[in-house]
């Protein structure tokens, strides 16, 4: 979560969903978070009824979010940063923000280089946009006097390779050496953060809100203040996001701009105050930390690129180490690391075996590898937890590049459509696959469901909780532990008898888990002390990453969970006993176990708490360390008035003041130097496809942005007469995203058991559409059915003096079973927002008509017309 | 505290100002009591497609859409919520016409209150289903035997909770002792009434021949919003009103024979 990792410091949700009933505002936008974490929305409602918090949900659809809420703000899909924009804008010149707070934990002060640009001098550009490579060169984003780091081999700087993002990702900054830089602590240089983020949103108005965003001013203002006066010593709101932001092409973006909003409202730190991420399911945090994507290793580590800044362990690290902060440890991190893979066989001598990692070669991203398997350049692959047959976007290529592999592999506990694809996807009944050509070879593996194995979910507020296996998993249905172990176990023994020299990573990785029971289950227990860390002389478990050391004596799988497993007998992640409100007792939250994390900032700079009543950890003066009610996200014996010494390293050069201690500076960053591919700064572009112009920049989208753009993966037009409407995709309480393990329960299915559209009686007035019936919705990319719900709960919108109209559609629908239905993804296109190279899902160009669409070939046949009317 | 025969009189309070209509409930009661599905139709009555309490529904929520407005949330729309929710359920009536109704002693009181059908007593007559002033109970025309709410009477005498309020997130649907439930909703409701929504109300017909229920709820707006009639009336009460009829009926025909007959006599 870059949009976190570059304004914080760590890639996670800042606070605990308990820590909701502190709040005395909840912003929920970009998050239907009674639908979808309705467990965790308890904590909302317990806000509303104990603290009187204003609860404002701003969607384009009344949910059942704002069933609950104090206030729903429809808004044009896609309009985020602009409403977001106009907030900041009204905190800044209503003067509303918590200047103490501003001045001593955030980056408001510093000054940037003459040379940098904003988008309001550049048409919607930042300086340093290359337009022949399409990408920027974020130099010019540099603080006033930051020595550039350059790069050892001229390379580009980290977090704006053309193929990664990795460290990036969560990290940033490492253009220079931010620690040196330039301040104006009264706020007033021209080109202090501070006075640009007042130029750059100065355009962001309450009369821009109401003519592109489709929200009245009154609306606006009630949002405003209601939001706005959840700030200072007395009072914290929180921001609720889910991916109703992330998975737009500027996602990261407006993440960005919640993290400004409360960097300048003083709420990240603070008890009921900070960003909210809730993670779309069980352990998608866990799967970010401990990588399963290919840009990152486990712990935010980036992975090497193919570069020759990354042929040599010392060079890699020169790169990826700051000088000062949490970072400087990451030598510490990297040789953990290897020696947590490569055990005895990663020395020093050889580099801690460093060579042997794999580098990023290309756009190894979920949608990278799909389009080149769609060109026959991938010959087989696993499918495990995911469906992308029906979840993924642009599912007809999704679909059709299946059929181009030699073999596939599907673990789950049901028949899901990517193995069914061969003799059962809409392609086979339009003729566009023929199974009798598809060569590719189908193996389907059974899976065990949760209650059938043990291992550990991370979730939304970055907690490990540990779960034991209850009844073995039936017939052939293993664990994926089970699987990934015995897999490579054979995979070594093969390996083993293999003298030649790329089998050698392959004999020494370590692979030693005790295995148990009549399945020979390996013990995740096991797989977690390894992700915690030991000493290698002796395998004695690390109580914590503090206790890590570079020079080969600890291992340790994921510096970011070291603790979680201290002693043989002491599994937190495993406990069960909450003691307090923050649920301390019960899992283990990395990092630490600290719940709300950058908690330094919940007192004053003088280590005394902003007020009684927001009161969360303090300096103890007596006992000379820091305490409270969390464990404290600082150096506990660093006293507030701690200054360092001139070229300290490290946690040590960062004064007794500094909360945010993984930035070289020690504060919350407004203003991002490095490390975003598309700005320091959020602006408003429109979507990838969008009805207007973008009212404020002749660049309309974020230029950064990866369109993948190709004749099986085409866009409408800007304004495009022939998909008039707004096409937002969500999900259902009742369905679990690609409805894999929801629409085969029949007490699940029978409750959503169609797809439906929901559109507003007036677009159904206006278009014939009539409750119950089917329609038709067609973009450039597919065509689907689906019944018709008129609801009041979608309002048409006044935008730019027009009425447009937002469809809404569900996408938990497939060709499998019990309940079945068309595949709403398949009308997205492949796009990646260029940091995290997600696909743009929440607002897109559509039309819509009554009644059922064609069957077979002659859907296809529609789908052409359609196309070829007058773009 | 109301005993019965050492149990606590035990009961549900379903607030549904706190319902989020997750439909948690239904699912857990169908998982707990292995109740089958109720068909795989969509229809249209917005999110809700289980549409009523029946034989293979005993928990059910409603949704109850309104109109909306802009800057309004369901939290705060005037004097209706725009979209609201509330999980029904059987309300284990003090006076339960379905008991009363029941001629093989199928329907029993449980010492914590609960009204349960033994499935192992009934015979499929039905007369409990026409004798539900809540329209609750309903023969399984495949089983042949009549079904509804146990309130997880197996999970009470085990000391567990309803397996619905075990699965509620919000607490909307809350399980305990019944005076103290009711101390709470008239807590509740002067809560919510002191915060502006002045069309609470707690449903719990205390006043009409059912004399009260066990599974009582706190509601906005008009209670036949969500399927729960004004004034519910147990069948029995007719019954002297109807043998009164049948005697005078019974009195008059008797009469107007022996008149046919005197009338004889004297012709």
């Amino acid at each position: 979560m870059p949009g976190l990792g570059t304004s914080f410091g760590r890639g996670g949700a800042t606070t605990a969903q308990q820590d909701l009933s502190n709040a005395d505002a909840i912003l929920i936008m970009g998050s239907n978070m009674a639908e979808n974490h309705p467990v965790g929305f308890q904590w909302v409602i317990e806000a509303r009824d104990r603290n009187h918090a204003k609860i404002i949900h701003v969607d384009p659809r009344f949910t059942r979010t704002s069933s609950m809420a104090d206030v729903w703000v429809p808004l044009r899909a896609g309009t985020d940063v602009l409403f977001l924009g106009a907030l900041i804008n009204y905190v800044l010149t209503q003067n509303k923000i918590f200047r103490e707070y501003v001045v001593a934990y955030t980056n408001a002060s510093t000054i940037l280089r003459e040379d940098f640009r904003d988008t309001e001098d550049l048409g919607g550009f930042f300086s340093g946009w290359d337009p022949e490579k399409k990408e920027y060169d974020p130099t010019s984003w540099l603080y006033e006097g930051s020595p550039e780091t350059g790069t050892l081999f001229a390379g580009p700087i980290p977090g704006h390779e053309k193929y990664g993002g990795g460290h990036g990702k969560d990290r940033g900054g490492e253009a220079g050496e931010l620690e040196k830089h330039e301040s104006d602590p009264t706020l007033e240089h021209p080109r202090c953060v501070y006075q640009v983020l007042k130029r750059h949103f100065s355009r962001y108005t309450p009369e821009m809100v109401e003519q592109y965003c489709g929200v009245p001013t009154e609306l606006f203002f009630k949002v405003a203040e209601a939001y706005c006066s959840a700030s200072g010593p007395e009072k914290t709101g929180t921001i609720c996001y889910a991916v109703g932001w992330t998975q737009h092409s500027n996602g990261v973006q407006i993440i960005r701009a919640a993290a400004i909003l409360q960097l300048l409202l003083g709420n990240v730190g603070r008890p009921g105050g900070g960003v909210l991420a809730l993670r779309g399911h069980a352990s998608i945090q866990g799967s970010t930390d401990v990588a399963t994507l290919y840009d990152i290793l486990p712990g935010y580590l980036p992975t090497p690129m193919f570069s020759k800044d990354a042929n040599k362990l010392k060079d890699y690290i020169t790169k990826h180490r700051a000088s000062t902060g949490w970072w400087a440890n990451f030598d510490k991190y990297i040789v953990s690391f290897l020696k947590s893979y490569y055990g005895e066989a990663a020395t020093s001598q050889n580099d801690y075996c460093f060579d042997w990692l794999p580098r990023v070669t290309g756009d190894h991203s979920h949608f990278g590898f799909w389009l080149d398997m769609m060109d026959g350049k991938v010959d087989g692959l696993f499918i495990m937890g995911q469906n992308p047959a029906v979840g993924a976007p642009n599912g007809r290529l999704e679909r059709k590049a299946l059929a181009k592999l030699k073999w596939l592999v599907v673990r789950d506990m049901v028949e899901i459509e990517p193995a069914s694809f061969w003799y059962n996807s809409p392609e086979v009944g339009r003729g566009e696959l023929n199974p009798d050509s598809i060569a590719t070879e189908v193996f389907l593996m059974p899976a065990a469901g949760v209650p059938e194995k043990s291992g550990t979910f991370v979730n939304t507020q970055r907690l490990l909780q540990f779960h034991s296996k209850g009844p073995e998993p039936p017939g052939d249905a293993r664990s994926e532990t089970w699987f990934m172990y015995h897999l490579g176990t054979r995979l070594k023994a093969k390996a083993a008898k293999d003298p030649r020299p790329r089998s050698a990573p392959l004999n020494a990785l370590t692979w030693t888990y005790s295995t148990h029971g009549p399945l020979a289950e390996p013990s995740a227990e096991e797989v977690l002390m390894e992700i915690n860390g030991w000493t290698t002389a002796d395998h004695k478990l690390v109580d914590g990453y503090r206790a890590l050391k570079a020079d080969g004596s600890t291992a340790c799988g994921a510096w970011i969970y070291s603790g979680c497993f201290p002693s043989r007998e002491k599994n937190r992640a495993n406990e069960r006993e909450p003691r307090d409100l923050y649920g301390h007792g019960w899992g283990y939250a990395w990092p630490s176990d600290r719940r709300i994390i950058y908690n330094r900032a919940s007192a004053r700079p003088d280590g005394t708490p902003w007020s009684e009543r927001k009161k969360l950890i303090w300096w103890d003066a007596g006992k000379k360390e820091w305490t409270g009610l969390d464990n404290p996200d600082f150096t506990k014996d660093k006293p507030p008035d701690y200054k360092p010494a001139k070229n300290a390293k490290g946690d040590a050069a960062l004064a007794g003041d500094k909360p945010f201690i993984l930035h070289p500076d020690g504060v919350g960053w407004i203003y991002v130097s490095s490390g975003l591919k598309d700005g320091p700064l959020p602006t408003h572009y429109e979507p990838l496809e969008s009805p207007f112009s973008n009212p404020l920049y002749p660049q309309e989208t974020d230029p950064a942005v990866l369109r993948r753009e190709r004749p099986d993966n085409p866009y409408a037009k800007q304004a495009d007469p022939r998909f008039p409407h707004i096409l937002t995709t969500y999900r259902l309480t009742e369905h679990h995203t690609a409805g894999g393990m929801t629409r085969t329960l029949s007490h699940l299915a029978e409750l959503q058991p169609e797809l439906f559209c929901e559109v507003s009686p007036e677009m159904a007035s206006e278009l014939g559409l009539h409750h119950g019936d089917y329609a038709t919705i067609s973009t450039m990319r597919s065509i689907v059915e689906a019944r018709v719900l008129v609801t009041d709960r979608i309002k048409p919108m006044q935008v730019a003096g027009r009425t447009v109209h937002h469809v809404g559609l569900p996408y938990h629908f497939g060709t499998n079973g019990l309940v079945k239905g068309d595949m709403v993804n398949d009308l997205l296109p492949i796009s990646e927002e260029p940091n995290v190279r997600i696909m743009e899902t929440k607002a897109l160009l559509c039309d819509i008509r009554p009644g059922r669409r064609a069957r077979g070939k002659q859907a296809l046949e529609e789908l052409e017309a359609k196309r070829e009317q007058a773009a | 505290m109301n005993q019965t025969n050492g149990h606590a009189n035990t009961g549900f309070l379903t607030d549904s100002t706190l319902c989020i209509g997750c439909k948690a409930c239904e699912v857990a009661c169908k998982e707990w009591n292995d109740i089958s599905e109720d068909g795989y139709d969509w229809s249209g009555f917005s999110y809700d497609n289980t549409e009523a309490v029946g034989h293979s529904t005993w928990r059910h929520v409603k949704f109850v859409e309104n109109p909306t407005t802009p800057g309004l949330g369901g939290n705060a729309a005037g004097q209706l919520p725009s979209w609201g929710f509330s999980s029904d359920v059987c309300k284990h009536c003090e006076v339960a016409g379905c008991l009363e109704a029941c001629p093989t002693g199928a329907i029993v009181r449980m010492d914590f209150g609960a009204v349960f059908v033994q499935p192992d007593v009934c015979n499929g007559c039905a007369y409990c289903v026409v004798s539900c002033p809540f329209g609750v109970v309903q023969k399984n025309e495949h089983d042949g035997r009549a079904f509804k709410c146990t309130f997880c009477s197996d999970r009470q005498m085990a000391g567990l909770e309803p397996a619905c309020a075990h699965a509620c997130p919000t607490k909307s649907i809350q399980f305990g002792n019944l005076e103290e439930l009711h101390a709470k909703a008239d807590q509740r409701l002067e809560e919510l009434r002191s915060s502006g929504i002045d069309d609470a109300v707690i449903y719990d017909p205390v006043d009409t021949s059912v004399k009260g229920i066990h599974a009582f709820f706190l509601l906005r707006g008009d209670p036949r919003s969500y399927n729960l009639p004004p004034e519910p009336e147990v069948p029995t009460i007719y019954l002297k009103k109807g043998w009164r009829s049948a005697a005078v009926a019974a009195g008059a025909m008797l009469g107007a024979t022996m008149l046919a007959f005197l009338g004889d006599k004297h012709r």
